[in-house]
């Protein structure tokens, strides 16, 4: 493993990120903090609406606009807050210093141009070079993905790949320009399991080739358990549980992160019944004032629902929100 | 869970075969999809048979055949005994109550346009003759086991949350009291807190009223939790079959054993031994000769892809596919 986990690359502090719409603020990412080393790979896990793509459009400043606005915090990204950037300067920062890589390679890549036009683009914007070199970098995108005779792919069209290729594509055009960071947006929800298995380890490889760091957008333990380093989980807008992969599975301390654990079914062993959470997810322009998950907790007391826990330790580098650790 | 008599659910050889067409008005058959090529199993009262497999393994054209959405090119689908293929008047709509379904996406298998209590009803008014207040007192009897307040009966489906819109799905399918309901993967568009509610909901159903399932899945650990036997397709074959417990302790047939070491691990500590099958599910317009799996087997041989494996039993009730048994 070539891997090394260095200094931290980016540190996110006090993230919030509101959507204004005619019937209220939607507060998406309600105070999210978490940094990334080099290296590194972080799992961001929640359910949908927990506001986990929101916290990685945020980092990208791809927010929907006019709608959606980071109302506070910071995201120093290799030393610099990218908030203070202009729009000019952020496109010279996406693609080089941070991408992203998306879910569904079916709607990411345009379907009337050849893969080979869709890496130029995104070459292009960071490399002035000559039509005949910028064709050979796109080729040479391909190779690094292990995508088979890749100059004569990429006269492809979208249509003429499986959906295992076009999700390695859209993978290439992400490291194209050599970025330290990529966030990975459910980057295999689309696709079979032995591709799954293919798509991972091609990843795997390429962050260690390159020690880039890695975060992990994902509502699946699983890829966690087998690609991560670090986990936090996110619970309508904030971070409940933070911490080393080890520690969260062997000590999970939120009750929601405990409750996601346990109403998985298992690959390895008889489950005699899955435990599962009652209820939905508290509306996001209707928050409670204490803990968001105590409507749902089997926990909750009055403390819980009045007032929002700070966070407690567990373990090293691992805390969790829940004032049931408060008393231990 | 016994098995007394005869399977509420066989299947027969069963081959289905789609014409690829080109020409002046489509009228030049130049190949065929083989789809489902002659693929056998049963289902037994109150039990539960999972296909497994990946895209265009053909688990939902099976399913498909079943419901009777598709007619075979050859071999028989049984319901209780009777071709399902041949039925017509009467047995037709006994059928259409004996068999029921539900869909993957909650979002699109409702009907917008209809409130909770017509959809749910909806198996009842087509297929059965009874009053509109016995309609009424079963739709509230049966919305109470899936968990739904007979309140909501007047509601529109786009009032509910994706959980919820699914136990609609669940208790419309149980409404005729059905022997056999197809779950096409049922979960998987629904929120991993959410899947838990509903595939006890669908477990504890099934103790219930003793009906059986036939699981259509990709996902294996969810196959462990529901099923009692599980059957592997890969390209049309079904490569392996067996009770569940036995095929997760172990697994056979190189694919199987690759699908296996894919899956995600429960823990980090969990280390499988990485099989990555090289390139990907070839067509099924041309599929390869002998067995269909060995242009990515890593452990085949030359008779491979000449001769097609037959199903062998190996252990009593787990049958397999390949020369290498």
């Amino acid at each position: 493993m070539a891997r090394k986990i260095g200094d931290v690359i980016l540190e996110v502090d006090d993230l919030h990120t509101y959507i204004f719409t005619r019937w209220g603020t939607v507060k998406a990412v309600d105070g999210v903090s978490f940094s990334l080393r080099e290296g590194e790979a972080l799992g961001v896990v929640g359910e949908s609406g927990c506001g986990k793509t929101m916290t990685a459009l945020s980092l990208l400043r791809l927010t929907p606009r006019p709608a959606a606005r980071i109302v506070k915090g910071s995201i120093r990204l290799m030393g610099e807050n990218i908030l203070d950037k202009t729009e000019r300067q952020m496109r010279d920062i996406r693609g080089r210093r941070i991408s992203m890589i998306l879910q569904d390679p079916q709607t990411s890549l345009n379907p009337v141009f050849t893969i080979g036009n869709q890496l130029i683009e995104a070459v292009k914007i960071h490399h002035k070079d000559g039509h005949k070199s910028l064709v050979r970098r796109a080729i040479e995108a391909l190779q690094h993905v292990r995508v088979a005779a890749p100059d004569r792919r990429v006269k492809d069209y979208p249509h003429q790949m499986s959906g295992g290729m076009k999700q390695r594509v859209v993978g290439a055009i992400a490291i194209s320009c050599e970025p330290r960071v990529i966030i990975a947006d459910e980057p295999t929800t689309s696709l079979d399991v032995t591709i799954q298995a293919q798509y991972l380890r091609l990843l795997r490889e390429i962050q260690e080739e390159t020690n880039l760091s890695l975060i992990f957008i994902t509502h699946d333990f699983g890829i966690v358990a087998k690609m991560c380093d670090r986990v936090m989980v996110m619970y309508a807008g904030r971070v409940v549980e933070t911490g080393p992969v080890r520690s969260i599975f062997n000590r999970p301390s939120h009750p929601y992160t405990q409750a996601l654990l346990n109403s998985v079914p298992n690959m390895d062993e008889d489950v005699e019944r899955l435990y599962s959470i009652t209820g939905q997810p508290p509306a996001l322009w209707d928050l409670p004032p204490g803990c968001r998950f105590a409507a749902r907790c089997p926990y909750a007391d009055d403390r819980c629902r009045n007032e929002y826990p700070p966070s407690f330790p567990v373990g090293e580098g691992h805390t969790a929100d829940c004032w049931k650790l408060a008393s231990s | 869970m016994s098995a007394n008599g005869t399977p509420i659910l066989q299947v027969q050889e069963l081959v289905k075969h789609f014409p690829v067409v080109e020409g002046m008005l489509w009228t030049k058959v130049v190949g065929w999809v083989k789809a489902v090529d002659g693929i056998s199993f049963s289902v037994q009262e109150g039990e539960t048979l999972a296909i497994v497999g990946e895209s265009g393994c053909g688990k939902t054209t099976t399913a498909k055949l079943i419901l009777r959405l598709e007619e075979p090119t050859s071999g028989h689908v049984l319901v209780e005994g009777k071709d399902v293929h041949g039925l017509s008047g009467d047995d037709l709509k006994e059928y259409r109550t004996t068999v029921q379904a539900v869909f993957q996406d909650p979002w699109s298998s409702l009907s917008p346009r209809m409130r909770v209590q017509e959809i749910v009803a909806e198996p009842l008014v087509v297929n059965k003759r009874m009053s509109s207040d016995e309609v009424k007192h079963r739709v509230a009897e049966i919305m109470a086991s899936v968990g739904l307040r007979p309140q909501q009966a007047t509601l529109y489906p786009h009032e509910f949350s994706g959980g919820q819109r699914q136990r609609i799905a669940v208790a419309s399918a149980l409404v005729s009291s059905p022997k056999l309901i197809v779950l096409d993967e049922p979960v998987s568009a629904l929120d991993v807190s959410i899947r838990a509610q509903i595939m006890n909901l669908l477990v504890d159903l099934q103790r219930q009223f003793n009906v059986s399932y036939l699981l259509i899945a990709h996902h294996l650990a969810t196959t462990r939790y529901m099923a009692h036997e599980v059957a592997v397709m890969y390209l049309g074959k079904i490569v392996e079959r067996s009770k569940t417990k036995e095929l997760f302790k172990n697994p056979l047939h190189p694919y199987t054993k690759a699908l296996f070491s894919a899956a995600l691990p429960a823990h980090p500590d969990i280390t499988r031994e990485e099989i990555i099958l090289p390139g990907e599910v070839p067509s099924p317009i041309n599929p390869p000769s002998g067995c269909r799996f060995h242009p990515r087997c890593p452990s085949a041989m030359p008779h491979c892809s000449q001769v097609e494996p037959q199903p062998k039993e190996i252990v009593a009730g787990h049958l397999v596919a390949c020369h290498l048994y």
